[in-house]
């Protein structure tokens, strides 16, 4: 299933100049390269602590003194060149494998969060979506299978980057799991979903074949939200089960569930959500 | 997907050994303009086929011996050239929209799209689909042209800013339909792409659809199994307004509100 632009990943990251300029910090020259925007910035702490390196050295060879050369630690000059660059590469692959496992800590959420909002990873190009920004995501999380794609949080599909820089990215930097994390914890980067769709008409009316399949696809939609209506319902009644006996104990279930029922109490408040389904 | 749509012999007999550029194969070889066909004279020659442009352009007559490059009846005055070539886009555009649903029109797509010269779809699933550009509007001024995906039938914005120039309605709303009609086994071609949607996983577990940040554009790529399904649309009562159908998206809007 591994797809054909990843066989450049070599190419691609000898593409820039080498890494190790004196003055500047490893890591700021890397973000900096052309084709690197989509990564953040890893703290130094986190790629010096071991820990976070396990099971890496299976894949990256001069591990040390690639995590060295990262930390600005190592001085790669004073290696010969069939190794100066190996270790070169390995430091990029290094911080690669490094930042997939970064971006789903807290701090590397937040990060990425910042430039999501900031598009910094493209906006999605399907028209219905009106440039919702998208999202970098693996379709494995080893590395070599595939490259990076982009996950729309509007449209809930997948995309490949315009620009061939970004489509040569192996996608385990990011993982499979970075856009379903980051949505987990930033539940308001959910964007309204819509149910606007394009159909191909010809002299205005619509082609036949196109119109029966959308109106068979918006009765799977309407069959959907019947499903999460009921299960909404239902827990809602739980929820109110549960809140009648003593609520003493402020723990961090009894706050969800409050802020749960609050959520419930404002959605039947708002008049047209529930009458209306229950009438379909 | 290499295979061709038809065999190509054509070719303008207006325009047989021509040394001098003209201005159709000028505007269509300048930047941004390589979605356009050359318009052949003989079409434009037609007033049949101009029928009603008159209204929408200004300085018609002075745009049409522009695009044909006549020697205009009263000499023109040179402030007002850049006038009258802004009226000679616009009715070319017109025209190529009106041209393209011809059957030679059809034809010279069916080579560019063969070429992928309109590009390759942006989703992932759709394995590099090549796209059709179309308009979502016939009168100018509205949007700028579109890429119509035969596969997941969606339309998207072409990926470079030159293109943000060209009118949606240079190509128009119904050519697309008629490419598809002419040429059956674009869509046939498309149909075993159609069953895989894209799943969110976190740890490599799908997201529950019951959770709040669960699928809930599912519908907008799914394709029935058994197409014969689709069928069954045709013998139910007619559906229900869906435009306003407020179920999906009143309880979403009022689910992120709540969390926000
Ligand atoms: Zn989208
Ligand atoms: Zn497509």
């Amino acid at each position: 299933m591994g797809d054909k632009s990843i066989d450049q990943k070599v190419d691609y990251y000898t593409d820039g100049s080498e890494s190790g300029l004196s003055e500047e910090y490893w890591v700021d020259w890397f973000l900096r390269a052309k084709g690197n925007e989509y990564f953040c910035e890893v703290d130094e702490d986190f790629i010096t602590d071991r820990f976070n390196l396990t099971g890496l050295s299976t894949e990256v060879s001069h591990l040390q003194y690639a995590a060295e050369l990262i930390t600005d630690a190592l001085d790669l000059d004073s290696f010969q060149d069939p190794v100066r660059q190996e270790i070169d590469a390995d430091a990029k692959h290094l911080y690669g494998l490094i930042h997939a496992r970064y971006i789903l800590t807290p701090r590397g959420l937040t990060k990425m969060m910042e430039k999501y909002k900031l598009a910094h990873f493209g906006k999605c190009p399907r028209v219905n979506c009106y440039f919702n920004p998208l999202l970098p995501v693996g379709l494995y999380d080893v590395a070599g299978q595939s490259s990076v794609k982009l996950y729309c949080t509007k449209c809930e599909d997948l995309y490949i980057p315009k620009s061939t820089r970004h489509a040569n990215i192996d996608g385990a930097y990011f993982g499979t799991s970075f856009p379903a994390m980051i949505l987990q914890a930033f539940p308001q980067l959910l964007p309204t979903k819509t149910n606007e769709r394009h159909v191909p008409t010809i002299f205005g009316f619509k082609m036949h074949e196109h119109a029966k399949w959308a109106r068979w696809q918006d009765k799977q939609r309407q069959e959907m939200n019947k499903r999460i209506q009921q299960y909404n319902k239902e827990q809602q009644n739980i929820q109110q089960l549960k809140a009648q006996p003593n609520n003493s104990t402020p723990s961090v279930q009894s706050q969800q569930s409050q802020t749960k029922s609050q959520s419930q109490q404002s959605q039947s408040r708002s008049p047209s959500a529930q009458p209306q389904v229950e009438a379909a | 997907m290499e295979d061709k749509l038809l065999e190509y012999n054509m070719t303008d007999p207006s325009s047989e050994s021509e040394e001098v550029e003209t201005w159709i194969s000028h505007y269509c070889s300048s930047t941004g303009h390589d979605y356009f066909v050359e318009v052949f004279e003989d079409f434009i020659e037609d007033d049949f086929n101009l029928t009603g442009l008159m209204f929408l352009v200004p300085y018609y007559k002075e745009a049409l011996e522009m695009i044909l490059d006549l020697e205009p009846e009263d000499p023109l005055k040179v402030p007002s050239i850049p006038m009258f070539e802004h009226s000679a886009e616009l009715l070319y555009g017109l025209i190529h929209a009106r041209f393209l649903l011809t059957k030679t029109g059809l034809q010279i797509m069916a080579k560019k799209y063969d070429e992928a010269q309109f590009g390759t779809c942006p989703r992932y699933y759709c394995d590099g689909t090549r796209l059709l550009p179309t308009g979502r509007h016939d009168l100018p001024g509205y949007e700028s042209v579109r890429l119509y995906c035969p596969c997941c039938c969606d339309v998207y914005v072409p990926p470079n800013s030159r293109y943000l120039n060209v009118d949606g309605a240079f190509f128009g709303t119904s050519f697309v339909g008629l490419f598809l009609k002419m040429f059956p086994e674009v869509e046939r071609n498309c149909i075993p792409l159609r069953k895989n949607i894209y799943e969110l996983k976190l740890f490599g577990f799908r997201i529950n659809e019951m959770s709040y940040s669960g699928p809930r554009m599912k519908w907008l790529r799914q394709y029935p199994e058994d197409p014969s399904v689709l069928d069954e649309e045709d013998k139910l009562p007619p559906p229900r307004t869906d435009e306003k159908d407020d179920d999906g998206d009143v309880k979403l809007e009022t689910d992120q509100e709540n969390r926000a």
